[in-house]
């Protein structure tokens, strides 16, 4: 695994120069959260937000975020994790019947989950 | 009862077997309400799910009912267990029975209310960052947080599936441990479960109440300095006092340091958030949950149930691990997050070389004022510092209370190595005599 990032020092580089890809903008120091940005991710995320949702989340998570900076200090480390695959034989068992699996469903139609139109 | 303290969300019962023997016969128990109840709705604490009823049980309710215990309701809990307060449940905040103006922790806090308030003998909470311990803690019950995959996790509804662990809250340490008895063990519903007879250096055949028998004469204590740096002068003042104590029995302590635990907050949450964002991607209205009444497309749809259904903190998570994971920053804080998660690990590897159980106050802070921290997500999330780094590394913890301070309980929390349930309940059985 190779470390990304060019930079060789960290705070004290100039920081003016916002032009660039997204990654040169993740390295500058202070991570920029607007109200378009709150948006776009909620959008992503497909939650709606309203404005006032808006507000106070960018406020928060400007804060929250600038928190979440001081995980730069953390070392590159060795990450060996003990994972063994865990196998079982392919049998059939029993399952939800098709009227349990769809008891919990808005609406249903024929046996079959009824969504929203697509487009 | 003469106070209702809002702990359960609803209050069913599930028969345990009458034939059943052992400590958890005729018991009453109460479940976390993210844990899945077969014909008893499973809200988890939000509107989206305020109609669900799961056609299962999850494992561990199963196990509960075949030992004699009976259910006797949900607990209250921060909504998708995301909160260390319990006030962002959907049902409304529940109320510490040690002093009914505080909340009593969270995200489990119904399940340690319902036991303070003696509404329940045992009660199951889910442990992801801490939310069996830090309600465990502010109402003065023991709650255990179990070793990564000793507990079937089918039937929880996940959150985080990598940090989280169902785990029992009881008013002793060998009540809870009792419980533990009960749930724990592998499940061919959860890969994730281990059998003890695989694990190197693991007891094969655990006996987990048999362990609560006080004797730490010898035991090595390590006091890490970072997870008492920064917290409350009086709960620090207790928790000292406790192990003091201990030491006076026999108990040898050491000084030891977890450089690594200043980050563990950070991890977690962004650990935890982007594991969020994932799981719960899964409410969409369509299979189960609320539905929104909405004209509009596929996408918008969704975008509307999900901004009817989820409340502010699940929203809050939810975006900042979307962000998380987003393309120009995944490398900056996810894979951050893990090199973080890696070094807790290790930290604590290193420090079960020398000591058998490390001792540190479970939570920095007294029990809030209901309402207190509620607007300021962030400092909400500080609360969660001497927890959050035992999720990380997958690692055994008990809360057990310590003592007073200006009349709220104070919780001692007791981390062991993996599968070292025991130690930790042993050390935590004679914080109690």
């Amino acid at each position: 695994m190779s470390d990304t990032s060019e930079s060789t020092g960290d705070a004290g580089a100039a920081e003016d120069g916002g032009e660039g890809d997204s990654a040169a903008a993740v390295d500058s120091a202070a991570v920029a959260v607007d109200a378009d940005a709150v948006r776009h991710v909620a959008d992503l995320a497909r939650v709606r937000l309203d404005d006032d949702e808006v507000d106070a989340f960018t406020d928060q998570f400007a804060e929250i975020l600038e928190y979440f900076e001081a995980l730069d200090e953390v070392p590159e480390t060795e990450r060996d994790e003990e994972l063994v695959n865990v196998m079982r034989p392919d049998e059939v068992r029993d399952g939800l019947s098709q009227e349990e699996a769809l008891s919990n469903a808005a609406e249903t139609e024929d046996g079959f989950f009824v969504g929203p139109k697509v487009s | 009862m003469s106070t209702d303290y809002n702990a359960f969300i609803t209050e069913a019962t599930i028969e345990g077997d009458a034939d059943a023997e052992g400590p958890l016969a005729g018991a009453r128990v109460a479940v976390k309400d993210n844990i899945s109840t077969a014909g008893v709705r499973t809200t988890c604490g939000s509107e989206m799910l305020a109609d669900y009823v799961p056609p299962y049980s999850a494992t561990v309710v199963d196990r509960l009912t075949e030992a004699g215990a009976t259910v006797v309701g949900k607990a209250n809990m921060d909504e998708f267990g995301m909160g260390t307060t319990t006030e962002t449940s959907a049902f409304g905040p529940t109320k510490n029975p040690a002093d009914p103006e505080r909340v009593p922790g969270g995200s489990s806090g119904g399940s340690a209310a319902a036991v303070a308030a003696g509404e329940a003998d045992v009660a199951l909470g889910s442990d992801t960052g801490g939310s069996v311990r830090c309600p465990a803690a502010f109402c003065g019950v023991v709650g255990i947080k179990p070793t990564y995959g000793l507990v079937s996790r089918y039937g929880l509804v996940a959150y985080a599936n990598s940090l989280e662990q169902i785990g029992p809250i009881a008013g002793t340490v060998e009540e809870a441990a009792a419980a533990l008895d009960v749930i724990a063990g592998p499940d061919p519903h959860d890969g994730t479960t281990r059998d003890l007879a695989d694990v190197e250096g693991a007891d094969s055949d655990p006996n987990y109440a048999a362990a609560a028998d006080g004797d730490v004469d010898g035991l090595a204590i390590g006091v890490p300095t970072e997870l008492f740096e920064g917290a409350d002068e009086r709960v620090v003042e207790t928790v000292e006092a406790a192990i003091a104590d201990l030491e006076a029995r026999g108990a040898e302590t050491t000084e030891i340091s977890l450089p690594s635990v200043e980050h563990a907050v950070q991890a977690y949450y962004v650990i935890a958030m982007a594991e969020a964002s994932s799981n719960l991607a899964r409410f969409d209205g369509v299979r189960y949950g609320d539905r929104a009444d909405s004209d509009g497309n596929w996408n918008e749809s969704f975008a509307e149930t999900r901004e009817q259904g989820f409340g502010a903190e699940v929203k809050r998570r939810i975006l900042l691990g979307t962000y998380a994971l987003s393309a120009g920053y995944h490398d900056k804080y996810y894979q951050k997050a893990q090199d973080a998660r890696a070094w807790v690990r290790q930290d604590f590897e290193d420090a079960f070389a020398d000591v058998d159980v490390i001792a540190s106050p479970t939570m920095p802070v007294l029990p809030f004022e209901l309402g207190e921290s509620l607007d300021d997500p962030l400092r909400m999330y500080l609360a969660d510092a001497n927890t959050t780094p035992v999720n990380l590394a997958n690692l055994p913890a008990i809360s057990v209370p310590a003592g007073e301070a200006d009349g709220l309980p104070v919780g001692l929390q007791f981390v062991g190595p993996k599968f070292g349930e025991e130690t930790v309940i042993r050390a935590a059985s004679a914080v109690e005599e």
